[in-house]
């Protein structure tokens, strides 16, 4: 049996709204995830998914619950998680080699051996060319490489990822995908993806967390068939892809009534559910 | 030409020719030269100690909600009171020297650099520092490498604006003390009616403030803005 690794224990948490009135984000959220496992969040927005990453990571508090990694509880940010977000946050003032060598300052280790890892991890990305170039020169996709390679090169045991790619366009998209399944592949990190893409989440993890929305509670856990060697058949691909979206059907609705009015429902507009082609993309 | 029309005398209002050979001649001699080096001592260490005191409260500010609702507010109304205005106290206090000019120098530049740092503190994208915590940062190495170098756009154009409030205070500061410097030579070329050292000295004050503002600062905003890819403004 393989040993759990990143343990979730009855996670609770509420954010006081404007009004002044609590609401519940996250409800009583229990999971385990094995060391070196990929396993993704999805759920509609709004549904707490990286609040919850952020319990992880440590940079929120929960109300209730535990988080440990390896049997060690958490309470406070540290290099042994290290998140990707969404944006690249880069630091401008550093050039791309100063950016991935910041946290490694912090590890004691010696200028000289720094310098080499974050040059072998930034050769990893295929960024060798641009170490010294500052990060303004550079395009969306490749500071978002920067990024992962700032975070792998503190070789975490865990790997937070919030929807890291969802600001990037379709092609870049897809060829980070791949890179990013090969670094998987290569360290062997645990990697724990948070999106909104189903298609995303079903090309790159072994499992994924289906959550429902308002609080934020686990819905399903589903494993999809260990096939990443090579490309998955698309009939595959597409009835995983289904199978989540009409679980997350009643969450969308959910979503969505709430946002445009009572008399609004998913059912009877579901022309584009029809096209196969852009399942996944709508939520 | 003007002075020619304008109908006083010489040594009210000199010729253009006059002027400029007061202002080489005191070159030379060191008289204006002189005056310059003691001007530029004075506001060099006048605004080395606003910089870190500013940065200092701007700090505390930034960190503690409470020192912003009590000194934030001060800060703000000592802001507006023109530096100057503190020179009675200034002489009461330490005496017509030194001391109470470089207080005023001080006084007039720590306020705008408070609120420069503070605002520059603040505005450090949530991002940058939820990704420095994530990499294992915290405390001074944190506000070292995050917090500083984030602010350092808007603590430049605070230091500028800065400069130029310790240079209008110092000015003033010299015209009523004592010691030499600038403001000084200005208050002799007035009592000895020497309106054409008045002009030169003019120019110089002029020219140095120009100087500094083009050549140092506007040069460092420069180049962080190139090294940042911010488009520039001008």
């Amino acid at each position: 049996m393989k040993k759990m690794y990143l343990k979730i224990e009855g996670i609770n948490k509420s954010f006081t709204n404007d009004q002044n009135e609590k609401v519940k984000v996250l409800d009583n959220i229990s999971m385990e995830i094995e060391k070196g496992s990929f396993v993704s969040i999805v759920g509609p927005s709004g549904c707490g998914k990286s609040t919850l990453l952020d319990v992880i990571a440590g940079l929120e508090k929960a109300d209730s619950g535990f988080i440990s990694v390896s049997g060690k509880k958490i309470n406070k940010p540290g290099p042994d998680r290290v998140v990707v977000f969404q944006e690249d946050g880069l630091f401008p003032w550093l050039t791309v080699l100063d950016n991935v060598m910041y946290g490694l300052h912090l590890k004691k280790i010696s200028k000289i051996d720094a310098e080499k890892k974050a040059k072998e991890i930034l050769k990893m990305v295929h960024l060798s060319q641009y170490i010294h170039s500052y990060p303004h020169q550079l395009s969306g996709g490749m500071k978002q490489r920067v990024a992962i390679a700032r975070a792998l090169v503190m070789e975490p045991d865990i790997l937070l990822m919030d929807e890291p790619f969802s600001a990037l366009d379709e092609q870049t998209k897809m060829m980070l995908h791949n890179e990013l399944l090969d670094i998987w592949k290569e360290t062997k990190v645990t990697i724990f993806f948070v999106t909104h893409d189903i298609r995303e989440a079903v090309k790159l993890s072994e499992k994924i967390v289906v959550l429902a929305t308002r609080p934020g509670k686990i819905k399903e856990i589903i494993t999809v068939p260990a096939m990443k060697d090579s490309m998955m058949p698309n009939s595959v691909t597409l009835k995983m892809e289904r199978k989540i979206l009409t679980i997350l059907q009643t969450e969308i609705d959910k979503v969505w009534k709430e946002e445009m009015g009572d008399e609004y429902s998913f059912q009877t507009n579901y022309i584009h559910r029809s096209d196969s082609n852009h399942l996944g993309n709508d939520i | 030409m003007t002075s020619r029309l304008s109908g006083l005398p010489d040594f009210m209002f000199p010729s253009l020719t006059q002027v400029f050979s007061t202002l080489f001649n005191g070159l030379i001699d060191g008289q204006i030269t002189k005056a310059i080096i003691i001007s530029f001592k004075r506001i060099l260490i006048g605004f080395s100690i606003a910089v870190i005191l500013g940065f200092i409260l701007g700090y505390l500010i930034w960190r503690f909600t409470f020192v912003e609702d009590t000194l934030g507010f001060l800060v703000t109304a000592f802001q507006s009171i023109p530096s100057i205005v503190w020179f009675p106290l200034a002489i009461i206090w330490f005496g017509l020297n030194d001391f109470a000019i470089l207080f005023i120098v001080t006084i007039g530049a720590t306020w705008t650099m408070t609120m420069s740092a503070t605002s520059g503190f603040k505005n450090v994208p949530e991002l940058y520092q939820r990704v420095a915590k994530t990499l294992g940062s915290s405390g001074f190495h944190f506000i070292k490498t995050v917090i500083i170098p984030a602010s350092i756009p808007q603590i430049l154009s605070g230091l500028r604006i800065s400069w130029a409030f310790a240079w209008r205070a110092l000015m003033a500061g010299e015209l009523l003390g004592a010691g030499g410097g600038l403001g000084q030579l200005l208050e002799n070329g007035r009592a000895l009616g020497q309106m054409d050292l008045v002009i030169s000295v003019m120019i110089i004050i002029a020219v140095i403030g120009t100087m500094m503002d083009r050549v140092v600062f506007v040069r460092l905003e420069r180049s962080v803005q190139t090294k940042w890819g911010i488009n520039q403004a001008t």
